[in-house]
């Protein structure tokens, strides 16, 4: 099946001479979790911008559900939603009146049943005669994601959904997001909080200075980047680390309280044993053990710092 | 969807939100100038009038009518049309248009179409309000109309291209209190032309507000400053221009995109 949404060769240089984005390629599947990662200024809402076409690319081209943004934009942005970063709302208008305006902007025929549903799994519905002004910020949040469901697209964008969005708004977002995935709707989200993307993302892009340096799959990106930890409570403080455990990569912690460990969560899980053994028949006591696997953030991180250094230079804006 | 060639359900769905605003503030939108035209009257009709008699064989309170609701369809067409689409700009609910699968085309006959028909509709209340001061007859009833929707079109245009133009509040004003209120009270609303001194009447010439509201009056009155054909040429030929205008900035991105 050809990807829902390809964008290939995709630069982006604005009037001031800022480029924030070089070459990006980048094939998303129908129905998958897309979540782009990036540190602030990486690019991720120009990249968003250029597919929905607020922001006009300087090269390349992307094509959504086959047609092309530019010469076929009619039929490419019938079938996107965007959740913008900011919010912007209609203020002085009705929760239905804004959510009617964009399901007709989108060329759909009015269907005031569908819009009762996006705003009833909202939980906006007792809202729905309310002037945008009087909502919290959190229900405004809701507003512009109803707005962006509220022609049935099959590619949704949430950029950076969740900043400053209490808890149960997020639980009720991921919840969303799952639902509509079950319905066979390709999701691409931008965040800052990994975990978000641990948790729900099928497939994760890392983004930094306008190049896209890493595509994969959460579980293989994990398993392929992820580091274990084994960390031992030690019964009696160490000095050093005994010449007999030199085989493991070890290193003291807590002033030689603790021994800590650290291996490839996908390679040499059968030396635990090993170092346990050895340590039993040095006389090398613990009271506990814990294991820690590293999380995408760490990960991310490593990954980011470690482009950073050879490459440095100034933020890109996004 | 793929078929869509005309968005005419995103265009009504434009015009509709932009007329439930108009409903809404209905009685400001209608009240204020009805009260401004009826002070006009008092002033003008009354106060001046009374010792003016005729101006080429019409009363005088009845001569300032098609001049008056000229300068309320000026006025308002801009300041509807240029805030219609200054406040998506401002508040930044303008994504949505750019990311809609919308025709440049389409956003500005929308905008600009409700706009017009806004200010079409207060000129019309300005008419009946006028005809409660003076006995009022018109000689070219479907020219009359012609000049009305085609100004309303045109300065709405003109509007959305200010809207767009604007970066703050104060811009917005600008072109409202700076250019249009000079060159409609320098245009002959109150006045024939032919009253002033003849190297006035040379510059006045320069004004296009003069050809609008010539015209205007000549589809009321038969009498006219400038040969209607020469009005409603320049009327056109404005519509052209800003039409020219509004292509541009879309193929451009101008103050929209990046």
């Amino acid at each position: 099946m050809p990807p829902v949404l390809s964008i290939k060769n995709l630069t982006k240089t604005y009037a001031s001479g800022l480029c924030a984005l070089k070459n990006i390629n980048l094939a998303i599947d129908k129905g998958e979790i897309f979540a782009l990662l990036g540190p602030n200024g990486a690019g991720k809402t120009t990249l968003i911008s250029i597919v929905c076409g607020i922001v006009t690319a300087s090269e390349g081209q992307v094509l959504a559900g086959g047609h092309d943004i530019v010469s076929g934009y009619r039929a490419a942005r019938s079938m996107i939603g965007l959740v913008p970063q900011e919010l912007a709302t209609d203020t002085f208008e009705t929760v239905w009146a804004t959510v009617t305006l964009s399901r007709g902007l989108f060329g759909r025929r009015r269907d005031p049943g569908y819009v009762e549903k996006v705003l009833r799994d909202l939980s906006l519905w007792d809202k729905r005669n309310d002037r945008i002004m009087t909502l919290s910020g959190g229900m405004k949040r809701r507003v512009m994601i109803a707005k962006a469901l509220a022609h049935e697209p099959e590619i949704l964008f949430l950029d950076e959904p969740t900043a400053g969005v209490d808890v149960e708004l997020r639980r009720d977002m991921w919840t969303m997001v799952r639902g509509l995935r079950e319905r066979g709707v390709t999701i691409i989200l931008t965040t800052h909080y990994i975990e978000e993307a641990e948790e729900m993302a099928d497939r994760i892009g890392v983004i930094s200075k306008g190049e896209l340096i890493l595509v994969e799959d959460k579980a293989t990106l994990m398993k392929k980047l992820g580091k274990k930890q084994l960390t031992l409570q030690l019964l009696e403080p160490m000095g050093a680390i005994p010449a007999g455990l030199s085989r493991w990569p070890l290193a003291l912690r807590s002033e030689g309280h603790e021994l800590e460990y650290s291996f490839d969560a996908g390679g040499d899980r059968g030396d635990i044993p090993a170092l346990l053994r050895t340590m039993g028949e040095l006389g090398i006591g613990y009271k506990d053990l814990n294991t820690r696997q590293s999380s995408l953030e760490d990960i991310f991180v490593s990954l980011v710092s470690e482009r950073a250094g050879h490459a440095g230079g100034a933020e890109a804006r996004s | 969807m793929s078929g869509l060639t005309f968005n005419r359900r995103g265009v009504w769905a434009i015009y509709c939100f932009e007329m439930a605003r108009f409903k809404r503030t209905l009685l400001q939108s209608l009240v204020t100038p009805v009260i401004s035209t009826a002070l006009y009257f008092v002033v003008f009709g009354s106060a001046i009038g009374t010792r003016m008699s005729q101006v080429g064989g019409v009363p005088y309170a009845a001569f300032i009518v098609p001049g008056l609701i000229m300068l309320s369809l000026f006025t308002e067409s801009l300041s509807n049309a240029s805030f219609g689409i200054y406040f998506p700009k401002f508040v930044g609910t303008i994504y949505e248009l750019l990311s809609a699968p919308i025709s440049s085309s389409e956003i500005v006959l929308a905008y600009v179409g409700a706009a017009a028909s806004k200010s079409i509709l207060l000129g019309l209340v300005i008419l009946g309000t006028a005809a409660l001061f003076v006995p009022i007859h018109i000689l070219h009833p479907l020219w009359m109309i012609a000049f009305l929707v085609l100004t309303a079109a045109n300065f709405s245009l003109f509007g959305f291209i200010t809207g767009i133009w604007a970066k703050n509040f104060d811009q917005l004003q600008f072109i409202p209190m700076l250019v249009i209120t000079p060159l409609t009270f320098l245009g002959g609303a109150f006045y024939s032309i032919d009253m002033l001194p003849p190297a006035w009447r040379t510059v006045t010439l320069f004004n296009p507000v003069v050809y609008l509201i010539s015209g205007f009056r000549w589809a009321f009155y038969g009498t006219s400053d400038v040969g209607v054909g020469i009005s409603l040429g320049m009327t056109l030929g404005f519509f052209a221009l800003c039409l020219a205008l509004v292509a541009w900035i879309f193929r451009t991105g101008y103050r929209l995109k990046n």
